[in-house]
């Protein structure tokens, strides 16, 4: 009988993120693990932002499309160590990002220690279009839509776009 | 069937209007132990002096939704306060389960009297929008600004140390606040430099901001001697030690601005108690009075 489901890690991993449909949760490294125990299955996610409304909404996802999988004895769990960053969005879902028009985060690596220097001028970032791939585009706001993405304009085209932010 | 049935309808997360607002497990997979020797009431007491301030900040900037001088401002002060909630959620959180009577975040958050809310003077005073007529010199959207300017230096400078907290929840809700402080100082920063350096009127309306909110810098370097405490058993932060570094990053911002540090104001105390040992100021009756009466009136209400 069990012969028949998916394997619980394929199915989680094919969620999608509500806030950014485009990326599945494991594209945008959320999906931190899958524990099959038994009859019970266990997955881990972790929160992007700490206030992240949209949390609850993937363990209900999760939940719900394990349990259309076949497995009836679900548990979402929420981590919060160790901090979720951009760097953990997949190579696949940056291009996923830029195919739907919502300019990738660039790399952003391991913080340094120690006190975190103040940034009074916005430096300088080669965000290209992600629909006509220009460079010479500007940010209108830091803060969009979603906690997680910025507002920003190409000089050439002119569209605005969205933009996921280095956290 | 009434209109309120969405109010307390399930919870099952898919009933409501929007996305829940509960998480079921806010601290799973931390390691959540009381480290050995650390007084279980400091703790408890610890996590709801950062839980409030988180809380109360958060609930003063929501009110500027809708009242921002632009629309791209509405959306950046909503999105600093909802960082601003999520911590204070997890912070209320830990409080509640190293107290071990049974409050949970929305108990500590909506039940408990003036009182009992250990937030600095900072994070409840008026600082805007005026709730009737336009706005005025220090209760406006510049008093804004210098107060999250200054109160996110402080909580960065203080959350970047607590990373290496001997407390792991601590440690891990600072981990992630960093980052999100980060981008609200910034914020606060580059607005203080746009108001400051910008015309006549928005340079005086920043300076008054300043002024508005400095006689309450000094507490935020206070201790506690609960922080005093905790401090030597390396779970919490002693906020004096935080001073040069925040002072450093002030000076920068206000050399940028064209503005000057105001002298230091003695922090204003009831007979040497303030925000910590739960005296506040007129503003925060007011303010409980409109966070906390729609979870009294409605008990248990989500949506
Ligand atoms: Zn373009």
């Amino acid at each position: 009988m069990t012969a028949a489901r998916p394997a619980a890690r394929a199915v989680a991993e094919r969620v999608r993120d509500p806030e950014l449909p485009v990326l599945t949760l494991a594209d945008l490294g959320v999906l931190r693990d899958v524990t099959v125990t038994g009859e019970r299955v266990l997955v881990t996610i972790t929160p992007t932002y700490s206030g992240c409304p949209a949390i609850d909404e993937m363990g209900a996802d999760l939940r719900r499309a394990l349990t259309a999988a076949g497995y009836a004895d679900v548990e979402v769990r929420t981590s919060l160590h160790p901090a979720w960053t951009t760097d953990w969005i997949t190579d696949d879902g940056r291009r996923k990002l830029a195919e739907a028009g919502i300019a990738p985060p660039q790399r952003v690596g391991p913080r340094a220690a120690g006190p975190i220097p103040l940034t009074l001028t916005p430096p300088p970032q080669r965000v290209p279009c992600p629909r006509c791939g220009s460079s010479r585009t500007a940010e209108l706001s830091r803060f969009g839509s979603t906690p997680c993405k910025a507002l920003r304009r190409c000089e050439d085209c002119a569209e605005p776009f969205e933009h996921v932010k280095e956290l | 069937m009434n209109v309120y049935d969405g109010l307390t309808a399930g919870d099952s997360g898919d009933a409501h209007w929007a996305f829940g607002t509960g998480f079921t497990e806010p601290l799973a997979g931390i390691d959540r132990d009381v480290p050995s020797g650390v007084d279980r009431a400091d703790l408890t007491a610890y996590a709801l002096m950062l839980g409030d301030d988180a809380l109360v900040a958060s609930q003063l900037l929501a009110a500027w939704t809708s009242r921002a001088p632009e629309l791209e401002e509405d959306v950046a002060l909503a999105n600093i306060a909802l960082d601003l909630l999520g911590q204070a959620r997890l912070l209320l959180t830990r409080a509640g389960e190293v107290e071990g009577r049974g409050r949970d975040e929305d108990a500590l958050a909506h039940l408990r009297a003036e009182h009992e809310f250990r937030n600095v003077h900072l994070a409840e005073i008026d600082c805007g929008p005026s709730r009737m007529g336009p706005s005025a010199p220090g209760r406006d959207f510049a008093a804004t600004t210098a107060r999250l300017l200054v109160f996110s230096s402080w909580k960065l400078a203080l959350f970047a140390r607590l990373r290496d907290s001997a407390d792991p929840v601590l440690a891990a809700v600072a981990a992630k606040a960093v980052k999100e402080l980060t981008y609200h100082r910034d914020h606060a920063a580059r607005w203080t430099v746009r108001l400051g350096d910008g015309t006549d009127e928005s340079h005086r309306r920043m300076r008054a901001g300043i002024e508005r909110v400095w006689p309450f810098v000094d507490e935020l370097f206070t201790a506690h001697p609960v922080e005093t405490r905790l401090a030597a058993a390396g779970v919490a932060v002693d906020p004096a030690e935080l001073r040069s570094e925040v002072d450093g990053v002030l000076d920068e911002v206000f050399a940028a601005a064209g503005l000057e540090r105001p002298a230091p104001v003695p922090v204003a105390t009831v007979a040497g108690r303030a925000g910590r040992d739960g005296v506040h100021t007129e503003a925060m009756g007011f303010l409980l009075a409109e966070m906390q009466h729609l979870h009294r009136s409605l008990p248990g209400a989500v949506w």
